[in-house]
C-alpha cells in the first residue's frame, strides 16, 4: 500500500460530501461557483480514482485497500470495501465519465442548478460505492441508494415524459433488486455471513443455485438490460437530461454486467452451467432483435439506448459462452477470454454510447430535437462535431482501432469456439449496428442544409471540444493497445474462472 | 423494590395529567401557553421517572397484575417521546385555530397513560384496564372538532367498531378465564403448555387475535383506519397513527408470544393470513387514494402487515424485528403527519396530495425532509424503514417461509409507486398556488426536522437501536 489514508472510502466519501456541499451553497454563491465547485470534486475524486490505479498491484487477485469497519455488530454487518481487477476499472470509468458530465451540464442547466450537480456527484459516491463493497448488505443499499437521485435527475429536468419514464424506471429496477435481497438473504441463512466473499463459499443445492440464480438475474438482467426486461431503458434514455444519459448508459447498465461477475457466476456456478443456453438465448435475442429495432428508430436517442441493449448482449453473452467454450476446447483460458471480452466491452461501450449521448446532447441543446427527420447536413455547419460524430460512430459500429472493436472481437472469437453458429448470430452485429449508427450518422449529419436552423448552427465551442476530445482519445488508445485494461483485470478473472468451475455439489 | 417505586412513571402520569386539567380549569382560557408548559413538563417528568427506574429484571407488582421489564420500559420511553413530539406538533396546528389545545393535550396524556398500563399489563384485568383507558380517550380526541362532519363519523364509526373489538377480546378473555380460572398471564401460561390442543383455548386466541388486529388496524379489521385517519383533525391523526401502536405491539407480544405460546402453531397461521391480506389490501388501495390522510392510513395496514411477518416467525429474533420495526414505524408516520401539520393554514388542512405540489421551490428543507419520509416509507436504503422491512424479512427467511417474504417484496414493490406519486409530486410539479410555508414556530420546525434526520441517522447506523430490541427480547423470552 503506497498510502496511508484510507483511499477507497475517500473516492466514495469525498464526492457524496462535496455534492451535499454543492446543493447546500449553490443558492448562496451563484452558478458560476456552485460550477467551478463540482468540477473541483469531480476532478479531485477522478485523481483519487487515479492513484488507486497507480499503487494496484495487477499480479493478485486479492482484493486491494482494503477497509473494514464493524458496522451493524448484531449480525456481523460490516463496513468492508476493497477493489480488484474487475472492479478497478469500473470505478475509473465512473469517476471519468463523471468529469465530463459535470462539464457537458456547465451552461446547458439553468433550473436547480446546484442540486443538479449535487445529485450527479452524490451518484457517482453510490456507483463508486457498489463496486467497492465486499459486504452483501453494504452492496445492497449502494444499489438501491443509487436509484434515488437518478430518479429526481429524470424526473426534475428530464423531457415531457419525464414523469412517466422516471418512476417506469424506479419501480423496474426496484422489481429486480428486491428479489435480489431476498436471495442474499436466503444464502445468509445458509451461510451466517453477509461477507460477499463468504458468501462465495456457501453450500447451496443444485435446485437452490437455481431459485437463487433467478432471483439475481431479475435484478441484474433488469440493469444491464436484457431482452425481454429492457423496456425501461430507451424510455428512460429518451427523456433522461444529456447527463442523466450519459451516466444510465456508460456506467448504470455495467452494475448489472458487475452483478453477475461478483454474485451469479462464483455463487451460483452450477445453476448458472446449467442454464447457460437460457441466458445464451436471451443474449442473441439482444444482440439480433434489438438490432433490428435500432434500425427503424426515428429519435437519436432512442437509437443510441437500442444500441446500447444491444451491445449488451455481447457482455452476457461473453460471460455466459464461457461454460460451452470450456466444455468444447477444455481449456479454461478460453473461458476467461470470454469474460474479458465481455469486460472490455463493458468499459468501451461505456465510452462510446456516452460520447454518442454527448453528442445528441449537442444537437438537442442548439436546435432541441432528437428527431433525426429535423436534421440534415450537419456537417456544413459543424465540421468539427461531425469528425468527432464520425469517429464514436464508427467505434460504436466496432470498427478495428477503436475500443469498440476489442470487445466484440474477443466474445465472437470465444463464442465461435464453442458453437459456430452462436458466433455467426452474434456476428450479424457488425452488419446491423454499422447500419443502423452509419445510417443515422449519414441522415442528420451528411447532405444539403435540411433547413434554416441546421444553416445558422454554430459549432463546437472549447468545452464542448475538450470533453469529446478526452472521449476520443480514450476510445482510439484502447482500441489500439487495450493492455492496461487486460493487466488490471488478469488476475481476478482466472480467479473467477476458478470459481465458475468449482462445483458446489458433492 | 417497594412495589410503589415499579409504577412509579404511571403515577406521575397521572397525578400530572390531572394537575394539567386543573390548571386547564383554572387559569383563564389565554394562557394556553401555561398549560402547554406543564403538560411538557409532565412528560418529561415522566421520561425521568421511566429512566430513573429502568428494570434490570423484569419484577411483578399488585399480585402480578402489573410488570415492570426492560421490554416495557423501553417502550415506554419511546412511547413518551413521541408524545412529547406530538405535543410540539399539535401546538403548531392549534396556533392557527381558534379552537383550544388543552383537550388535546389532557386527553393525549390519559391515553398515553393508558398504552403504559397496556404495556405492563400482566394480567387480562389489566390488559382489558389499559385497552379502554386509551380508547374511550381516542374516540374523544378523534370527536374533538365537533363542527367537521367527517369527525363525527369517524369518531362513531372509530367508536362502534371498538366497542365490537373490545367485546370480541373480552369474549376470548372469558373462555380462557374459563379453561384456565385465572386471569394472571403466567399461570394461563402454565396451563396452556399442559393442555395444548384444548378446543376452548384455540377459540378464545381467534377471539383474542381479532383483538389484536383491530388495535393494529390489520386487514381484515382495518375499516376504521381509513376513516379515522382522514376524519380526525391532522394531531389526533399524528396521535393515533403512532403512539398507540406501540401499546398495541406490547400487548400483542405479551398474549401471543408470553401467554399463548404453547399455542403458537394455531395463531402463527392466522397471524400469517393477516399479514398477507393487510399487506396485499394496503398498498393496493393505497393506490387510489388523492387524500394524503388516507393514503398514508392504507400505508400504515401494510406497514401491520410487516410487523406481524415478524411476530409470526414466533421467535425472540423476530420479536425483536417486529418491534424495531413498530419504533421505526411510528417515528416515519409521526414525520408525515407532522408535515401536513405544518403545511396547514387556518383555511386549508393541506391534506391533499395536491397541496403537496412544488413544494420543493416553496421550501427545499421541508421538500428534502418529506423526500426522507416517503423513501423510508416505501423501505428504500440508506433510511430507517428499509432496515425494519430488511430486519423483519431476514427473520422470516430465517425462519424457513422464504417464500413469503418474496410475497412480502412484491407488495413493497406495489406501494413503492404510490410513495413516489408524493416525491414526483413534490419535486416534479410545479406548485398551483405559489403561497409561501404558513409561519411556524422555532419549535415545531426544530421538532420536524429532527424527526426526518432520525430517520436518516438511523438509517445510517442502525445498530444500536437493533441491538437494544435484541437484548430486551432476549432477556424478555429468556
Amino acid at each position: 500500500m503506497i498510502l496511508n489514508f484510507p483511499i477507497l472510502s475517500a473516492t466514495i466519501w469525498f464526492p457524496i460530501v462535496g455534492g451535499l456541499w454543492v446543493i447546500c451553497s449553490s443558492r448562496q454563491v451563484g452558478h458560476t461557483f456552485a460550477r467551478w465547485n463540482s468540477l473541483f470534486f469531480a476532478v479531485t475524486t477522478f485523481l483519487l480514482s487515479m492513484l488507486l490505479w497507480y499503487g494496484f498491484d495487477t499480479s493478485t487477485a486479492d482484493m486491494q485497500y482494503g477497509e473494514l469497519f464493524p458496522w451493524i455488530g448484531a449480525f456481523g454487518i460490516d463496513y468492508a470495501i476493497g477493489v480488484d481487477g474487475i472492479a478497478l476499472p469500473l470505478i475509473l470509468l465512473t469517476t471519468f465519465t463523471t468529469v465530463l458530465v459535470v462539464l457537458a451540464g456547465w451552461v446547458v442547466i439553468e433550473d436547480r442548478f446546484g442540486m443538479y450537480m449535487g445529485a450527479f456527484l452524490i451518484l457517482e459516491g453510490f456507483m463508486i460505492g457498489v463496486f467497492c463493497s465486499l459486504d452483501a448488505i453494504l452492496f445492497y443499499i449502494f444499489w438501491e441508494a443509487m436509484l434515488i437521485p437518478m430518479f429526481l435527475i429524470i424526473g426534475i429536468w428530464g423531457g415531457p415524459e419525464r414523469v412517466y419514464a422516471t418512476i417506469k424506471f424506479f419501480l423496474y429496477t426496484f422489481m429486480g433488486s428486491v428479489f435480489m435481497l431476498v436471495a442474499l438473504l436466503y444464502i445468509y441463512s445458509k451461510s451466517g455471513s453477509f461477507s460477499i466473499s463468504s458468501m462465495h463459499d456457501a453450500v447451496l443445492s443444485l435446485s437452490e443455485q437455481k431459485w437463487i440464480f433467478f432471483a439475481f438475474l431479475l435484478a441484474f438482467a433488469v440493469k444491464i438490460p436484457m431482452w425481454p426486461v429492457h423496456t425501461w431503458l430507451p424510455d428512460a434514455h429518451v427523456e433522461a437530461p444529456t447527463g442523466g444519459s450519459v451516466i444510465l448508459a456508460a456506467v448504470m447498465l455495467k452494475m448489472g454486467g458487475y452483478g453477475f461477475l461478483r454474485f451469479s457466476l462464483p455463487i451460483t456456478p452450477d445453476a448458472a452451467a446449467a442454464l447457460d443456453w437460457l441466458m445464451i438465448s436471451l443474449s442473441l435475442i439482444a444482440i439480433v432483435y434489438i438490432g433490428f429495432v435500432a434500425l427503424v428508430q426515428q429519435d437519436m436517442k432512442k437509437l443510441i439506448a437500442y444500441s446500447s441493449i444491444s451491445h449488451m448482449g455481447f457482455v452476457t453473452l461473453g460471460f455466459f459462452v464461457a461454460f460451452q467454450v470450456a466444455g468444447a476446447t477444455g481449456d479454461l483460458s478460453q473461458s476467461a477470454m470470454g469474460i474479458e471480452g465481455g469486460m472490455i466491452q463493458m468499459i468501451s461501450h461505456g465510452f462510446i454510447s456516452g460520447a454518442l449521448f454527448l453528442c445528441v446532447g449537442v444537437l438537442y441543446d442548439r436546435i432541441h430535437s432528437r428527431q433525426i427527420k429535423d436534421y440534415g447536413g450537419v456537417a456544413n455547419t459543424m465540421p468539427t462535431f461531425a469528425a468527432f460524430m464520425m469517429l464514436f460512430a464508427m467505434a460504436n459500429s466496432g470498427l478495428p482501432g477503436t475500443s469498440g472493436f476489442v470487445g466484440e472481437f474477443l466474445v465472437i472469437l470465444t463464442a465461435f469456439k464453442a458453437n459456430v453458429w452462436y458466433a455467426v448470430l452474434a456476428a450479424m452485429t457488425l452488419i446491423l449496428g454499422a447500419a443502423y449508427t452509419l445510417w443515422m450518422y449519414k441522415r442528420v449529419v451528411f447532405g444539403g442544409v435540411g433547413n434554416p436552423e441546421i444553416a445558422n448552427l454554430k459549432d463546437i465551442d472549447g468545452r464542448e471540444k475538450l470533453i469529446f476530445s478526452a472521449l476520443a482519445i480514450t476510445v482510439l488508445v484502447f482500441g489500439v493497445w487495450p493492455a492496461p485494461l487486460f493487466d488490471i483485470m488478469g488476475a481476478s478473472v482466472d480467479q473467477l474462472v476458478d470459481q465458475m468451475f468449482r462445483s458446489k455439489l458433492l | 423494590m417497594h412495589e410503589f417505586t415499579l409504577v412509579l412513571p404511571e403515577a406521575t402520569l397521572a397525578a400530572m395529567a390531572c394537575i394539567v386539567l386543573l390548571v386547564s380549569v383554572l387559569r383563564s382560557s389565554r394562557s394556553q401557553a401555561f398549560t402547554f408548559g406543564v403538560a411538557v413538563v409532565a412528560v418529561l417528568l415522566v421520561l425521568a421517572g421511566l429512566a430513573f427506574t429502568f428494570p434490570t429484571n423484569s419484577e411483578d407488582a399488585f399480585n402480578g397484575t402489573f410488570r415492570a421489564d426492560a421490554m416495557g420500559s423501553a417502550l415506554k420511553i419511546f412511547l413518551m417521546g413521541i408524545v412529547l413530539c406530538s405535543f410540539f406538533y399539535a401546538r403548531e396546528y392549534f396556533m392557527h385555530r381558534e379552537r383550544l389545545m388543552e383537550d388535546f393535550l389532557i386527553l393525549a396524556l390519559f391515553a398515553a397513560l393508558g398504552m403504559m398500563v397496556l404495556i405492563s399489563a400482566h394480567s387480562l384485568l389489566t390488559i382489558y384496564l389499559g385497552l379502554e383507558l386509551l380508547s374511550l380517550c381516542l374516540y374523544a380526541m378523534v370527536a374533538m372538532d365537533r363542527d367537521s362532519i367527517l369527525a363525527s363519523e369517524a369518531a362513531i364509526k372509530y367508536f362502534v367498531l371498538g366497542a365490537l373489538a373490545s367485546g370480541m377480546l373480552l369474549y376470548g378473555m372469558s373462555m380462557l378465564y374459563g379453561v384456565t380460572g385465572s386471569l394472571d398471564l403466567g399461570l394461563i401460561a402454565k396451563q396452556t403448555v399442559e393442555a395444548e390442543d384444548h378446543i376452548l383455548f384455540i377459540f378464545g386466541l381467534v377471539f383474542l387475535l381479532i383483538g389484536i388486529a383491530f388495535k393494529f388496524g390489520v386487514a381484515p379489521f382495518h375499516m376504521w383506519v381509513p376513516d379515522v385517519y382522514q376524519g380526525a383533525p391532522t394531531p389526533v391523526t399524528l396521535f393515533v397513527g403512532s403512539a398507540p401502536k406501540l401499546a398495541a405491539f406490547a400487548m400483542a407480544l405479551r398474549l401471543l408470544a408470553d401467554t399463548l405460546n404453547g399455542l403458537s402453531d394455531h395463531w402463527q397461521q392466522m397471524v400469517l393470513l393477516l399479514a398477507v391480506t393487510s399487506m396485499a389490501i394496503g398498498n393496493i388501495v393505497a393506490i387510489a387514494q388523492t387524500n394524503l390522510k388516507r393514503m398514508l392510513a392504507y400505508s400504515t395496514v401494510a406497514h401491520m402487515g410487516y410487523l406481524f411477518l415478524g411476530i409470526l416467525t414466533a421467535s425472540s429474533l423476530g420479536y425483536a424485528a417486529s418491534m424495531f420495526y413498530v419504533i421505526v414505524y411510528a417515528l416515519m408516520s409521526m414525520g408525515a403527519f407532522g408535515a401536513i401539520i405544518i403545511l396547514a393554514t387556518a383555511t386549508n388542512e393541506s391534506d391533499q396530495l395536491q397541496d403537496f405540489a412544488g413544494l420543493a421551490t416553496r421550501s427545499p428543507w421541508m421538500a428534502f425532509m418529506m423526500l426522507i419520509l416517503m423513501f423510508s416509507l416505501a423501505g428504500v436504503p440508506p433510511f430507517a424503514g428499509f432496515w425494519a422491512k430488511w430486519f423483519v424479512l431476514k427473520e422470516v427467511v430465517a425462519a424457513g417461509y422464504t417464500w413469503l417474504a418474496a410475497i412480502a417484496v412484491f407488495f413493497s414493490l406495489i406501494g413503492v409507486y404510490y410513495y413516489l406519486r408524493v416525491v414526483k409530486l413534490i419535486y416534479f410539479d410545479r406548485a398551483e398556488v405559489s403561497t409561501a410555508i404558513p409561519d411556524t414556530t422555532a419549535g415545531g420546525r426544530l421538532v420536524f426536522s429532527l424527526n426526518g434526520l432520525t430517520i436518516l441517522v438511523l438509517g445510517l447506523f442502525p445498530g444500536s437501536l437493533m441491538s437494544m430490541c435484541l437484548a430486551v427480547m432476549l432477556t424478555h423470552t429468556g
